[in-house]
């Protein structure tokens, strides 16, 4: 059934940048905790976006890690500090510029990378099927190098992290 | 029954999945009913007392010996409290956030609902398999939606607005991130032995190769203490620990909101003894016996696979039930350092001596 799931696409597509845009910029709440719940939404809906690829390794761990440990201590910290100063707007201006052109930039190489792509033909794209395993081979063997450097640098911004909040290391 | 035949595949899937969504639904829900009994019967006999023996709707009257008996057990607690949760006065406290002190109880909910839809509870009935969902990623799927339940304290705590469910909703989202770690990591040697991450195949290598808590006892006690905190039973019930913090998250509801912070509990719990039934105790096949380790070619052995996986669910049930009323509540730092510097270690330490183990016999 090709028009239910593209139906479904553009359901989830509109509901992602709905619930990205309401957490950048909602007018009903300026509170942060509203905002990090909508964020929680966007990857939500964007792992929707995932299982529509057929790639449901991705859009389990999507959930798992983003919506079930990021955020959850993005929410802790938030209520922790009760940001009350930052419920009033405030626009600092280079901070929007840069924003700003970053975005574009971002969009920039998107529509680049799309225009730039060949079409596939839809049974191609379903063999890898978000295959678990063939993910993993292809994370452990062809990509094994680039993939370990990450995880060190991942440890690197942890120890450092611990590092800059435990002061009497120094 | 002839006319299923000629409906199309696609209609034939979406009308058994709703018939085994509802089925399994008002299941889950009865059974959180009758927990909360089993609980109240389980510990007033742990601690020498009766337990709940008076509900008896009028009918009971007239049924000679049964009748009695069966308000003596107290099968109609469980009715007559969810009538009362239904009519007692909700009340919203002036100082709360409403739209999150709305959400919060049914975010709490759902997840613990949603687990369900992945595990097998069956092998089959006819041709249809007994599970509502069979993902290639279920144990990810499970993971990933147990995670999500955390938000519901949380923001009980926050949408209260007072400080008791707050630092109740601050202590459980600390504890439910560390055990959810410790938790995922005792299933991956699961993982390396089974070489898949559906449940269903998880089962059926049990049923070839035997039970995984004889060949991962570490993993099974790691998954089984960390479930403990995730749902947040005692002894690590310290987000709603009564003694210290009147109700913890819940402090601040009442009527059917606070029952929905029940029945996410026990659905929690419900959902939590069925994975270990899957992921350890083999799902619904027994060793020894073939008619049992294999799908059923029958109705009645469909129904019987079933059974067996209810009795090891009930089991796991009354082992949540029975430690609540045996231990102590954990202090919140020994909490903290049995996840961090007890278990993940354990746990990682099991993941290679498995890998190491796996790869010198497979070669």
């Amino acid at each position: 059934m090709p028009q239910f799931t593209d139906l479904l696409f553009y359901a989830l597509a509109g509901l992602t940048l709905l619930f990205g845009f309401l957490t950048v910029l909602n007018p009903l709440s300026r509170s942060p905790v509203t905002s990090a719940m909508f964020l929680v939404l966007t990857i939500i809906s964007m792992a929707g976006l995932f299982v529509l690829l057929h790639a449901f390794f991705l859009a389990a761990v999507q959930v798992l890690v983003y919506a079930g440990a990021v955020m959850v201590v993005f929410l802790f910290v938030i209520m922790l500090l009760d940001l009350k100063e930052d419920e009033r707007r405030h626009f600092n201006k280079v901070a929007v510029g840069l924003g700003g052109l970053s975005a574009l930039a971002i969009a920039g190489s998107l529509v680049a990378s799309v225009v730039k792509s060949v079409p596939v033909s839809a049974t191609a794209g379903r063999m890898a099927e978000g295959d678990t395993k063939a993910l993993g081979r292809l994370l452990f063997e062809s990509h094994v190098l680039p993939f370990e450097i990450l995880s060190v640098l991942l440890l690197v911004a942890m120890v450092g992290a611990i590092l800059i909040t435990k002061k009497d290391l120094r | 029954m002839e006319a299923i035949n000629y409906l199309s595949p696609t209609a034939q899937m979406i009308l058994f999945s709703a018939l085994k969504i509802g089925v399994v639904f008002g299941v889950v829900m009865t059974a959180v009913a009758y927990a909360v009994l089993v609980e109240r019967k389980v510990s007033a006999w742990i601690q020498n007392r009766v337990g709940p023996n008076r509900t008896a709707p009028f009918f009971t009257q007239y049924l000679p010996v049964i009748g009695p008996f069966l308000v003596r057990l107290g099968i109609f607690q469980p009715a007559a409290d969810g009538l009362k949760f239904l009519l007692k006065e909700d009340f919203t406290p002036s100082y709360v956030r409403k739209v999150y002190f709305w959400l919060a109880p049914a975010i709490t909910v759902i997840p613990a609902l949603l687990t369900v839809a992945v595990i097998p509870f069956g092998s089959n009935l006819g041709s249809e398999k007994m599970v509502i969902a069979d993902l290639n990623v279920g144990i990810l799927y499970t993971f990933g939606i147990v995670s999500l339940g955390v938000y519901g304290i949380v923001l009980a705590g926050y949408g209260s607005n007072s400080k008791y469910p707050f630092l109740g909703s601050i202590r459980s989202s600390a504890q439910m991130i560390s055990y959810e770690i410790a938790m995922g990591m005792s299933v991956i040697p699961i993982f390396i032995l089974t070489e898949s991450l559906n449940l269903s195949d998880i089962i059926r290598y049990q049923a070839e190769h035997g039970w995984m808590i004889i060949k991962q006892p570490l993993a099974f006690v790691i998954f089984m203490i960390a479930a403990f905190a995730e749902t947040n039973r005692l002894p690590f019930d310290l987000p709603e620990s009564e003694s210290e913090l009147v109700g913890g998250y819940h402090t601040e509801y009442s009527s059917m909101k606070f029952a929905l912070f029940f029945l996410g509990e026990y659905a929690n719990m419900i959902a939590s003894s069925a994975m270990m039934v899957t992921l350890f105790l083999g799902g619904w096949t027994m060793p020894f016996i073939d008619a049992l380790s294999l799908p059923a070619n029958s109705l009645l052995l469909g129904l019987i696979h079933i059974g067996v996986f209810f009795a090891k669910m009930a089991f796991f049930m009354i082992v949540f039930i029975w430690v609540r009323w045996m231990l102590p509540r954990f202090r919140y730092d020994q909490l903290m350092d049995l996840g961090w510097r007890r278990f993940i270690p354990m746990a990682l330490a099991n993941i290679v001596v498995t890998a190491i183990v796996v790869a010198l016999f497979n070669n």
